[in-house]
């Protein structure tokens, strides 16, 4: 069948900001869909309000729509753009739910937009409880026995019944949200209240639990000439109860004999054929581990994380091959990307094991439920390659980034054996240490088998690592003993450790018994074909399969895994620096380990070694392709973290030096520059222990911002405000140390001002300056940024060029370089200098219309700005504002407090662009989720010293026509400055109080500030954490709340919906 | 835990040596190396009498983890020459595990060589086309590797998998009786036509048409089998007699005997199609179906103008021949394994075609 002869324009739908649930691989799946879609001659509208990604790029779609993922915007797109057809598949949840509702709502009809791929009926009966379970029993596929409530009286009704344990799963929610196990009673009201809260249609799942069965996954594409194939097979090492985004799952399957992986396949395309699913589909399943008895857990009639994933492990690339199947063509009619010679319609077959491991983001919620349950709660992922569990699992141990090079936790080494097996029993995100360490300590694998469920055969591959652990500590370390550990995955650092020599010493004794790695192709068919595409995975095997060429070549190194504060942009800048070395006649090679984003496709770098981002494993490609050298400024604090081992090891970093990146980390060093330039930064000292600290926090005075020196996004940052507060950080937060010092500043309460700018060694080219919204003390990648600065006057924008490039000559910056300054009484101060790309530099780089990383890449390799043409200096401000707006995930968290800080909290960010900024922050805050009520009350609860502002955003708001409504002070203070207020009941005062306002719906919006002090016990928590899971906003910063006050009053009588194409906004040179 | 570790090595006829540890049989393998994709299913595939004699490469590098059971064993025993692994798994987990692969190997005094770079042996086969090898100690000198490597090859295979003797399976209460001739016969193909309501009558391999014929059955079943069609001539006669008589049905072996028998001819392909996830196109429902496939020969396909045969099904890797009908008689046969074991089902319908050929006959 060849393409739709009637699809000429097609919209596709993105999946917004990351969220946890929803990260990168929607950007990795929606480009490669708009590309396929390209190459089909057809044009292509995007609408993602994500920035961040590659697919927001102008060269992706030919019209880009950075706007509010919603019903009303899109409408308006659709009647603006007239679009023949609608690729929803590709956007995640929230593409599938916007096509529904589209669909609902007539609007497809309406403007004669027909759906490509799968059908809304068949996406129904995927998502729809009640029509799932319908369609399963018409198969006779069993699903566990359950029912949908929309009481919590009918699930203990149904838990009379059916008995304990029982899963509760919110309908239409992403990651499972608001899901869990509940063991009685009480778990389940309480879980069921909250999560028919979540639910969009106020629905919820009861289930049996199989928690313990083996979970098994299956990506399956078909086409709508009915042809149906299994792409990849995968299995979790944790059991069923475990959500697979939480799970360390390996492809292929790894326990299962033949009869179950064919009755486990066949089940799954039995499935997607009677869904009805035409593209991309993913089926869990869950299999008792002792017969054939199986469930059916649940299917993403979509590209999903765990496509994104098969898509890598294997090579086929699922969402390009949606995407055909969407416009018409059969599997038969595709041809296979990897081989070129082979078509679309086969099934990869592997000769390596992948292993995919969580990244969670508890070094950053310190407080929160490490549990793992029905709720995801990883940020992000790595995935390795090898040829056995045992390597892949120490591969993607180092790719994590958590401070490990092994499977060995050294908090756990100090526990008793009997908390070792509490910790064993525990489902959290250190499991798999603790079970190690208990291995370590002899516990038998039918021991740990019989409490943690995990299968046997992984449990002594595990054990297989600590054997050789032992092995290394009491043999000679003979060349063939050092060939089994590397084969078994071992770190030269780790060996090291044991032996009691460096990594560098191993290093070198390896290479000289010539023990260094092969690397082998990912090829989709286990060599049973030649490859053309050469992404590539290290082993220590025979054979070597990478041709090395003699051109000139250039390495750049990915930022790994998904994190707060190191997020997709990273991977837009690896991926812009891969082009613009590309253009500039290099081959490129990347490394990075993070399946779910697009520099790890294999068609955008001329090579890609999937590996860890450590010294040893980039040594090891960089002496294997011997390159002119590695770029470092683009892969976040990941890549500038090797940037001084590499250079050590004699490796050529490209663009700003090691010294450079030095000189801007290291306090004194930047203090000299500083001083020498006559810019002033906030007093402030390196102190090593609490005394120092002290004596530091006494000589600048209070308030002090603290902060462990090398951080990334804010880790551990605090503003403290007395000696007691400031004794308490240094104990609890930071374990200072001559190697970990903390710096101790003098805080400035300001305008905090944000600048990306690109130096060819000799001039500097300013894109743009950004400010924003929150005052310094709220982490920028947590504030709202303006772009152009709404209230900077002419002297200060003329300090900020000059302080720029002072310091991007002054530290030799040859790339990219990103202030941050603070403006206070018109005065500047430099709060942080980082010589790297930075989050904003995908933001900036689409409205000022420079592409900041290709010059900066050009600037790297030594093309100057003006050979670029580019006139040096600060560039016009255009005719528009844009703002952008952080989104969080604290709705997956429990127990975090959402309070703004110097401690970076978001996930992820959406941008708005209007002529108007009232209205481009307005639907920035839409955008991100900030569900803005237009009436009803709102509770005003603040800190003392927030009260005078309070006054004038109160009053403003009842202007508007809401009720404001206080507790206790904020109340009497605003009833003393004329306000009427409905007075609220205090959490300690009993109740009904403020808590079950929140929970009836008697407030629609939240002002909270607390007094200072991190107690979580405080009503404010509380307070807080009740508007998270009733989904009503909360401000945490006077800022927000006032700028969100002035907008809401802007925009009273205007129209909000008002979309732009980045093609349509215009910039002066 | 293994037992006490030997050295050995696999050497090419190109002179290429693998070296890796020795597990299972001390006896030296010598056959024909190749190699199979599927990443699961190796007891099937140890088991498949169509391995009689040749060396098998298994890409997927961890083999064995969910052990042995004896309800997966295709044939009577393995007929393979030689195993090449990457890693011998020591700690099998599954219910249905009741024996180690390494226990099973030294039973079946199969030599394994493990820890070798099984993926640069597939390359080399990939380019070379299948080799020549053997398997032996490490110690073995050259004079003796290049003399077992001179052996002649063997042609018997199809005799040394055959059953000795005519038997039956399934109650005669059976709706049809089906005559099986056994080339090397897979148990699941067996176990298919029983659960279509057949019951067989199972020929050794040289039985003769009249023999067969008087056993008066509803139809004749071609098995798969080992080594060239073109090695057993008095069973292409055989089928010769056959065809007409009874409504025939071939996979594999059967495949190519049936199409020699009919005047098309067959050669040896270059590495041959090994694995469970081969596209195959059936081309008269225009549908795609993924196969599990084992073969080394195939029929080629400028061989059938103007015989009487049509295709069915190519194979959507390389376009080669996969499936065949003869009009002149109610007989077709598949290249593939519709039975699967290892690999993907879903080939159901042609047993049923086979069925209903042989109920065309019952109203005949």
């Amino acid at each position: 069948m060849p393409k739709l002869k009637d699809v000429k324009k097609v919209l596709v739908i993105g999946s917004g900001p990351i969220i946890i649930g929803q990260a990168a691989e929607f950007d990795y799946a929606g480009s490669q869909a708009c590309r396929a879609l390209k190459e089909e001659g057809l044009e292509v509208v995007l609408v993602n309000s994500n920035p961040a990604t590659i697919m927001t790029d102008v060269h992706i779609a030919d019209r880009v729509y950075v706007e509010p993922i919603s019903v009303e915007f899109l409408e308006n797109i659709i009647k603006k753009e007239r679009p023949d057809s609608l690729l929803a598949t590709l956007g995640g949840q929230v593409g599938l739910n916007m096509a529904m509702e589209l669909e609902e709502k007539g609007i497809l009809s309406e403007y004669h937009v027909r759906l490509l791929g799968t059908q809304i009926a068949a996406i129904r009966r995927g998502e729809d409880r009640e029509l799932f379970k319908e369609t399963m029993e018409k198969i006779h596929q069993p699903i566990p026995e359950s029912t949908i409530v929309e009481t919590v009286m009918a699930a203990c009704s149904f838990a009379r019944q059916i008995g304990y344990p029982l899963i509760v799963r919110p309908a239409y929610t992403l990651g499972g949200t608001g899901g869990g196990i509940a063991n009685d009673e009480d778990e389940l009201v309480d879980i069921v209240q909250k999560g028919l809260g979540y639910s969009p249609i106020g629905q919820c799942l009861i289930e049996r639990s199989i928690a313990g069965w083996k979970e098994i996954e299956y990506e399956v594409i078909r086409d709508a000439n009915d042809n149906c194939i299994t792409v990849c097979s995968m299995e979790n090492v944790d059991p069923v109860g475990v959500h697979t985004g939480d799970s360390i799952v390996v492809a292929p399957v790894q326990t299962l004999n033949d009869k179950e992986v064919q009755l486990m396949r066949q089940v799954s395309i039995d499935i997607v054929r009677a869904l009805g699913v035409v593209g991309g589909c993913n089926v869990q399943l869950a299999l008792d581990p002792y017969s054939e008895n199986y469930y059916v857990i649940e299917v993403n009639p979509r590209v999903s994380r765990s496509s994104a994933l098969a898509s890598k492990a294997t090579g086929y690339p699922i969402a390009k091959v949606t995407a055909k199947i969407a416009v018409g063509y059969t599997l038969d009619e595709i041809e296979n990307a990897v081989t070129k010679k082979t078509k679309a319609c086969f099934e990869p077959t592997i000769d390596y094991i992948v292993l995919k491991f969580p990244r969670w983001p508890f070094d950053k919620f310190v407080t929160a439920d490490r549990t793992l349950g029905t709720q995801m709660k990883a940020t992000g992922e790595v995935m390795a390659i090898e040829r056995s569990f045992e390597a892949s699992m120490l591969k993607a141990i180092r790719s994590l980034e958590i401070g490990l090079t092994h499977i060995q936790m050294p908090e756990l080494t100090k526990l008793s054996d009997a908390e070792v097996k509490e910790r064993i029993a525990l489902i959290d995100d250190q499991r798999i240490f603790a079970v190690a360490e208990g291995l370590r300590r002899g516990m038998t694998i039918d021991e740990i088998n019989a409490v943690t469920k995990i299968d046997k055969w992984f449990l002594s591959k595990i054990q297989n690592i600590v054997k050789m652990e032992k092995t290394l500590a009491t043999h000679p370390l003979t060349p063939s003993l050092l060939k089994r550990a590397k084969r078994l995955g071992f770190a030269d650092s780790v060996i090291g450790g044991i032996v009691g020599k460096t990594a560098m010493e191993i290093r070198s004794e390896r290479k000289a018994a010539g023990i260094i790695p092969t690397y082998k192709m990912v090829d989709t068919c286990a060599a049973e074909f030649e490859a053309a595409t050469p992404y590539y995975y290290s082993c220590y095997e025979e054979e070597d399969e990478v041709e090395v060429t003699p051109h000139k070549k250039a390495v750049v190194l990915g930022s790994g895994p998904i994190r707060i504060g190191q997020g997709v942009e990273f991977d837009y800048c690896s991926v812009h620096c891969v082009w613009a070395l590309k253009e500039l006649g290099y081959e490129t090679i990347i490394i990075n380990n993070n399946p779910e984003t697009v520099s790890t496709d294999f068609d955008i770098s001329d090579k890609l070694y999937f590996e860890p981002l450590t010294t040893e494993d980039v040594l090891n490609v960089i002496d294997k392709e011997r390159p002119e050298g590695v770029i470092v400024q683009f892969g976040g604090q990941t890549a500038i973290n090797l940037a001084g081992p590499l250079a050590a090891a004699g490796v050529n970093i490209l663009g700003s030096s090691v010294d450079s990146i030095d000189r801007a980390e290291d306090r004194e060093r930047f203090d000299e520059l500083l001083s020498e330039c006559g810019i002033p930064r906030p007093k402030g000292h390196t102190v090593f222990d609490t005394e120092g600290a002290l004596a530091a926090a006494h000589d600048v005075g209070y308030p002090v911002m603290v902060r462990p020196s090398y951080v990334l996004g804010g880790r551990a940052m605090e503003i403290v405000y007395n000696d007691e507060e400031l004794k308490h950080y240094m104990s609890s937060a930071v374990k200072a140390s001559h190697e970990h010092p903390v710096l101790v500043d003098h805080y400035i309460l300001g305008t905090e001002v944000e600048v990306d700018a690109i130096c060819d060694g000799k001039e500097v080219l300013l894109p743009g300056i950004m400010q924003h919204v929150e005052r310094t003390g709220v982490h920028s990648g947590d504030s709202i940024a303006v772009y152009p600065p709404l209230s900077l006057s002419e002297a200060v924008i003329k300090t900020i060029i000059k302080y720029t490039n002072q310091m991007a000559l002054g530290l030799e910056v040859k790339g990219m370089i990103n202030i941050q300054y603070i403006v206070r009484d018109e005065n500047v101060y430099v709060i942080e200098v980082n010589p790297r790309s930075s989050r904003t530099v995908p933001y900036l780089s689409k409205v000022t219309g420079v592409s900041m990383v290709d010059v900066a890449t050009m600037c790297a390799m030594g093309r100057s700005l003006r050979e670029q043409g580019y006139k040096p200096g600060l560039r016009m401000f255009p005719d528009y504002y844009a703002v952008k707006a952080p989104v969080f995930s604290f709705n997956k968290m429990s127990n975090v407090d959402i309070t703004l800080g110097p401690e970076m909290k978001s996930t992820g960010e959406v941008m708005a662009c209007d002529y108007q900024f009232s209205r481009a922050l307005y639907k920035a805050c839409i955008a991100s989720g900030i569900n803005v009520p237009h009436e009803g009350a709102i509770l005003i609860t603040v800190a003392d010293m927030d009260k005078e502002e309070a006054v004038e955003i109160a009053r403003g708001f009842e202007e508007l026509g809401y009720v404001v409504t206080a507790t206790g002070g904020t109340a009497k203070y605003l009833e003393e400055h004329g306000i009427h207020v409905v007075r609220a009941t205090k959490v300690s005062e009993g109740s009904p109080n403020i808590i079950d306002d929140i929970k009836a719906g008697r407030i629609s919006m939240v002002i909270n500030t607390t007094n200072h002090g991190r107690d979580a016990e405080r009503d404010g928590f509380k307070i807080r954490r009740s508007t998270v899971e009733h989904a009503i906003p909360c401000l945490t910063s006077m800022d927000t709340a006032r700028e969100l006050q002035r907008v809401m009053t802007a925009m009273r009588r205007r129209r909000v919906v008002s979309v732009m194409a980045l093609q349509d906004l215009t910039y002066d040179d | 835990m293994h037992e006490q570790v030997r050295l050995g090595k696999l050497c090419l006829i190109d002179g290429s040596v693998y070296h890796g540890r020795l597990y299972g049989g001390e006896r030296q393998a010598v056959g024909e190396v190749v190699f199979t994709t599927g990443m699961s299913g190796y007891q099937e595939t140890l088991t498949d009498p169509s391995f009689c004699s040749q060396i098998v490469v298994m890409t997927y590098p961890l083999v064995g983890n969910y052990g042995i059971n004896p309800m997966f064993d295709q044939g009577r025993r393995s007929y393979f020459a030689g195993y090449v692994i990457g890693d011998l798994c020591d700690c099998p987990s599954n219910w249905r595990c009741e024996s180690t692969l390494e226990a099973f190997l030294k039973e079946q005094e199969l030599p394994c060589l493990t820890g070798v770079d099984t993926r640069s042996i597939t390359r080399k086969i990939r380019s070379h086309g299948v080799l020549k090898g053997v398997i032996v100690a490490e110690e073995t000198s050259d004079e003796e590797v290049q003399a077992l490597l001179a052996s002649p090859d063997v042609h018997d295979q199809i005799a040394q998998v055959t059953t000795p003797n005519i038997y039956t399976l399934g109650h005669r209460s059976k709706k049809y009786h089906v005559a099986v001739l056994d080339l090397g016969i897979k148990q699941n193909i067996l176990n298919f036509l029983q659960l279509f309501d057949c019951h067989l009558t199972v020929f050794p391999a040289f039985t003769s048409a009249e023999e067969i014929l008087r056993y008066d059955p509803d139809g004749i079943f071609l098995s798969n089998g080992p080594g060239d069609p073109k090695d057993v001539p008095e069973v292409i006669e055989n089928i010769k007699k056959l065809m007409g008589q009874r409504p025939i049905f071939g996979i594999c072996m059967g495949h190519q005997l049936l199409a020699l028998a009919n005047g098309a001819d067959t050669y040896k392909m270059k590495f041959g199609h090994r694995g469970i996830n081969q596209p195959v196109k059936d081309l008269r429902q225009n549908k795609i179906y993924i196969s599990s496939q084992n073969h080394g020969f195939a029929v080629d396909e400028k061989s059938l103008a103007g015989k009487g045969i049509t295709v069915t099904h190519i194979s959507m890797n390389d376009g080669t021949v996969e499936g065949l009908e003869y009009r002149d008689h109610p007989s077709f046969a598949v290249q593939y394994h519709p039975e699967a074991c290892p690999g993907p089902g879903g080939h159901e319908y042609l047993f049923q075609h086979f069925i209903d050929l042989m109920e065309g006959r019952h109203h005949a």
